[in-house]
């Protein structure tokens, strides 16, 4: 079934054009990854799904973008809150907050009221589970979140973005911080939250993608030059452009 | 070869000597202080100097007690910083947070004119409006009251509160900011639930120098705390700060007499508590940049 179409989309930072015309249909609990070079527009893409480009001054956008076919670029669409708390976001480098673990994985659950305080205590376990951070640290709950390691701050924001139950988890190069092994370990996370979220994930790396996606978007200058299943994409692409790049030709 | 190593060797020198200079003077004036008070201090304690209730210097029998000082002091300070503390931040918030474009610059130029208005101008504006709107608002005898004093000295810290908070809040990683919003946190709860944590040893800090600064200042208070040497009990009555005292009092003192010294002795104890202050700022800046 279908979770995210786009129309059409277009999106400029002042007058440069930074997506052109984007046709998009991804499904859901499926892993989506989008490739491209450098600066093709894959992370602006990735921001319009949760509107977190409207912090950027001068955005404009033009277009039709559904999730769940409802429109989230609509004028009259401005519950960002919401939206945010259905389509959550994991960042390029691991973003936790100052704060202890366990405030870290309840940050969401208190901002969207989503809880009595009597079950944060599990939700809080569930969270740190479902991403195994639980065993290593269900005795530095009230630690600061900033002494632990690349790899667990990186489930840690991963726990806390699917505390609030979202729909749909939008990753930003989320292993471009972490060594190959730390990079193996939250793919596989991936896989698992495959099962219950909609994964969009968004990577420079072509052997990532092709590791963990079942969908591939190949994107170029702002295009979207060619979709459809990763294998597909891999073994016989259709645009001579997705050719050049997968086969490192390109950039 | 030979002129270019002298020329060196001057230079660098006159260079530490400059570097040198400033902690130099800083030992000069507490060791000139410390002489000063400490012929105050062999005829009388400390302790009966700090508790002693009255501050009779020309009595006879003198009496040198500076708990009213103290009190004073601390009761004007305690107003300033309810006065500006929280303003402060929520204005430093409000520069580095919310305001974009012409206001930002505006509210920046506008705060470094308030740290560049004099305290004899602010005491002199602070006596002309602020003292008789407050007899009026409360019905007192007088306006010269330790209220008057903590409200245009609150004035006087938010400049150093604000710009010192503002760059504490603007080090705060973007990404701290990123992770709220995205978590679906509105503007208002990324901001009180993770950038003042974040923030929260720059504000300290800031706050306390802003303290030190109100401690330490003089002409506005004189001018607007009615300086009556007496225990403070509430904020509408007129008082008398350490600052003051020695201010007003230098000048009508017999050279070398006790009342001579033991305005020295005053200068010690506030040496003392803004040395205290700043050291603890400093604590929390460094523990910032950890």
């Amino acid at each position: 079934m279908s979770k995210i179409i786009a129309k059409d989309l277009n999106l400029w930072y002042g007058a440069f054009h930074a997506l052109k015309h984007i046709h998009l249909d991804f499904d859901e609990r499926r892993i989506t990854a989008i490739i491209g070079p450098s600066g093709c527009g894959k992370s602006t893409l990735l921001r319009v799904f949760n509107r977190m480009n409207d912090l950027v001054e001068g955005v404009r956008m033009k277009g039709e973008v559904l999730i769940d076919d409802k429109s989230i670029l609509d004028g009259g669409f401005n519950d960002l809150v919401k939206l945010r708390k259905k389509v959550g976001m994991v960042f390029q480098r691991p973003n936790p907050f100052p704060l202890s673990v366990y405030e870290n994985v309840i940050f969401g659950l208190k901002v969207h009221h989503l809880a009595k305080k009597n079950d944060f205590d599990a939700i809080v376990q569930e969270s740190l589970e479902s991403v195994l951070l639980w065993n290593d640290l269900k005795d530095k709950l009230r630690k600061n979140a900033l002494g632990l390691s690349l790899e667990q701050k990186q489930r840690l924001c991963i726990a806390r973005t699917i505390a609030v139950k979202p729909d749909i988890v939008l990753m930003d190069e989320p292993c471009s911080a972490l060594d190959p092994q730390a990079t193996l370990k939250i793919e596989e996370l991936m896989q698992r939250l495959k099962k219950e979220y909609t994964i969009v994930i968004v990577t420079h790396n072509m052997q990532q993608a092709a590791r963990v996606s079942d969908d591939t978007g190949f994107m170029l200058l702002g295009e979207l030059i060619e979709f459809g299943k990763t294998v597909e994409i891999f073994t016989a692409p259709k645009d001579k452009r997705t050719e050049d790049y997968i086969t490192g030709r390109y950039g | 070869m030979k002129l270019r190593q002298i020329k060196e060797f001057i230079i660098e020198k006159l260079i530490f000597l400059s570097g040198i200079l400033s902690i130099l003077f800083v030992v000069l004036i507490f060791t000139f202080l410390l002489k000063e008070g400490f012929l105050f201090f062999k005829e009388i304690s400390i302790k009966t100097f700090i508790t002693g209730k009255y501050w009779y210097p020309i009595s006879d029998p003198e009496q040198f007690g500076i708990l009213p000082l103290i009190l004073g002091s601390l009761i004007v300070t305690l107003g300033a910083i309810i006065v500006s503390v929280p303003l402060s931040i929520a204005c430093a918030f409000y520069i580095s947070e919310v305001a974009q474009g012409r206001i930002k610059d505006i509210l920046k130029a506008g705060i470094e004119m308030l740290a560049a208005i004099p305290s004899v101008v602010l005491g002199f504006i602070g006596m002309t409006t602020l003292v008789p709107f407050l007899k009026n608002v409360f019905n007192l005898p007088t306006g010269l009251t330790a209220l008057s004093g903590s409200i245009m000295l609150g004035l006087m810290a938010m400049p150093t509160i604000i710009t010192i908070s503002e760059d504490a809040i603007n080090a705060v990683p973007k990404s701290y900011k990123e992770g709220a919003l995205a978590l679906g946190a509105t503007r208002w709860q990324a901001m009180y639930r993770v950038i003042i944590h974040a923030a929260l040893p720059g504000i300290i800090a800031a706050s306390m120098l802003g303290i030190g600064r109100v401690i330490g200042e003089t002409m506005a208070v004189m001018m607007i705390t009615g300086n009556a040497a007496v225990i403070p009990t509430t904020f509408l009555q007129p008082v008398r700060t350490l600052t003051a005292t020695i201010a007003a009092e230098m000048g009508e003192t017999v050279h070398g007499s006790m009342h001579y010294y033991s305005l020295f002795a005053i200068g010690i104890i506030l040496f003392v508590i803004t040395f205290i202050i700043n050291v603890t700022a400093d604590m929390f800046l460094h523990r910032n940049k950890k």
